[in-house]
């Protein structure tokens, strides 16, 4: 085997070995579904409460759902790394010699099944809470929708995570960090979510040069990740 | 061959901020000794051990580890050292078992090799599917130290190892240390007990504001 393709393997190997310990962590935990989930769902609920407006709530329905994502994004990178750092795990990690480019990509994919789990949730509570209308082309686009700006959450939450584990006043520097880092995955996922759930008429079909942002976004802060997540480990 | 030390450290200085924790250090180890690290708070120990596993950057002077040398080839050293500080460096919600097989396959350990980390440290029995959060401070160090052999660590670095832990759970972990070291580990230990820790240790030495000295080999 040549050389790149065994770095290739290892990489592979850690982030699925990363990617499946922080599945079985989180499913021991329950701390998307006992927390995560219903604080999200509270903020879909407050929401519905102060709009009051059934016209107003469906025109507005897709940004919620993505605040609503977003805002729970922040909790659940926070407790990607805090089982890192909670017994000194990081430290282990960084000399374990696993390549640091695995460990992104595991925690990242973890972190986006979460995500996705998250927003499947809240898609059903929007439909529920404000009455939003699904075609089947607009469940096509929604889909890709949702898998594209979870995976450019999850990367980015991994990289800024990663950046701020070590950090005094971590909690707080969290959001600063990705919040506008993240603006055009809100953007973009809302203005092709309305398109999915054809809000004030928009067609489908305007939503998809939306999904192209959102996929150039993953890809972009997938790449760079991959590749700077061992000189922020080490800071 | 004299690179095939586990740790020569010539006139060493390491840097954390702007000030010198380690101030031109010199210590070399042989290969299966236990090595205790005595000094007051704040004197350089566990900046050293940080060093030796490449943690921390060289910033003058020469530093071989392993064979590898620090200033050039420091990654290369990580996954040969196995580090334990005052935290376990584990996860609560997973399982012995678990734990020791994630940090194990860090390094492409097999199965077979997991399992026989497990016996080693006695965690083979009823403690095997326990999970971590659930289990006392000695049997997490045990746990912890499981890993260690399961990631096939050919230099241990230990910070305060005794902490936390009562009699039974310290004897117990000197008899793994010294059972380790017998296997071919190389065991470097920092603490501030002395009498315990003196009577495990092969040889210590002093770290006294950045500078080592040896006190040469206990008895």
């Amino acid at each position: 085997m040549s050389e790149t393709r065994r770095a290739f393997a290892s990489v592979r190997a850690t982030a699925r070995l990363i990617a499946v310990k922080d599945l079985r962590i989180e499913r021991r935990g329950r701390v998307l579904t006992n927390q995560v989930l219903p604080f999200a769902l509270i903020v879909m609920v407050m929401f519905a409460f102060a709009l009051d407006s059934d016209a107003v709530l469906e025109r507005v329905a897709p940004g919620l759902v993505w605040l609503a994502t977003l805002f729970s994004t922040l909790f659940v990178i926070a407790r990607s790394f805090a089982v890192e750092s909670s017994d000194g795990a990081l430290d282990q990690l960084r000399t374990s010699g696993a390549p640091s480019a695995g460990i992104f990509l595991g925690k990242a994919l973890a972190l986006m099944v979460q995500l996705l789990v998250l927003v499947v949730v809240l898609v059903a509570a929007a439909v529920v809470l404000y009455r939003a209308d699904i075609s089947w082309q607009g469940g096509v686009l929604l889909v890709t929708t949702a898998l594209a700006a979870t995976c450019g959450l999850a990367a980015v939450g991994t990289l800024y995570g990663g950046l701020s584990a070590g950090a005094k006043g971590r909690e707080t520097l969290l959001p600063l960090l990705v919040l506008p880092v993240v603006a055009p995955v809100l953007i973009g996922a809302t203005r092709a979510t309305e398109s999915a759930f054809g809000t004030n008429g928009i067609a489908v079909g305007e939503g998809w040069p939306w999904l192209g942002l959102l996929v150039v976004f993953a890809v972009l802060f997938s790449v760079t990740g991959a590749i700077a997540f061992g000189s922020l480990l080490d800071e | 061959m004299a690179h095939d030390l586990p740790v020569e450290l010539s006139d060493a200085v390491a840097v954390l901020g702007a000030f010198p924790v380690l101030a031109g250090a010199n210590l070399t180890v042989q290969r299966g000794e236990i090595v205790l690290l005595r000094g007051p708070n704040g004197a350089g120990k566990t900046t050293l051990l940080r060093l030796c596993a490449g943690l921390i950057e060289l910033e003058r002077g020469r530093g071989r580890v392993l064979g590898h040398d620090l200033s050039t080839d420091r990654w290369a050293v990580r996954h040969r050292v196995g580090l334990l500080g005052h935290a376990n460096g584990l996860y609560p919600d997973l399982t012995v078992t678990e734990n020791v097989a994630f940090w194990g396959r860090t390094v492409g350990a097999s199965d077979a090799e997991i399992a026989a980390a497990l016996k080693r440290m006695a965690l083979d029995g009823r403690l095997a599917e326990v999970q971590v959060s659930r289990l006392s401070a000695g049997q997490r160090r045990r746990t912890a130290l499981a890993a260690l052999v399961a990631r096939r660590a050919e230099l241990w670095l230990l910070d305060e190892p005794h902490a936390g832990l009562d009699a039974a759970g310290r004897d117990e972990l000197d008899e793994v240390l010294r059972q380790a070291a017998r296997a071919g580990a190389t065991i470097m230990v920092a603490s501030h007990e002395l009498e315990r820790a003196g009577t495990l240790a092969t040889r210590q030495v002093e770290v006294v504001a950045g500078q080592v000295r040896d006190l040469g080999a206990t008895s």
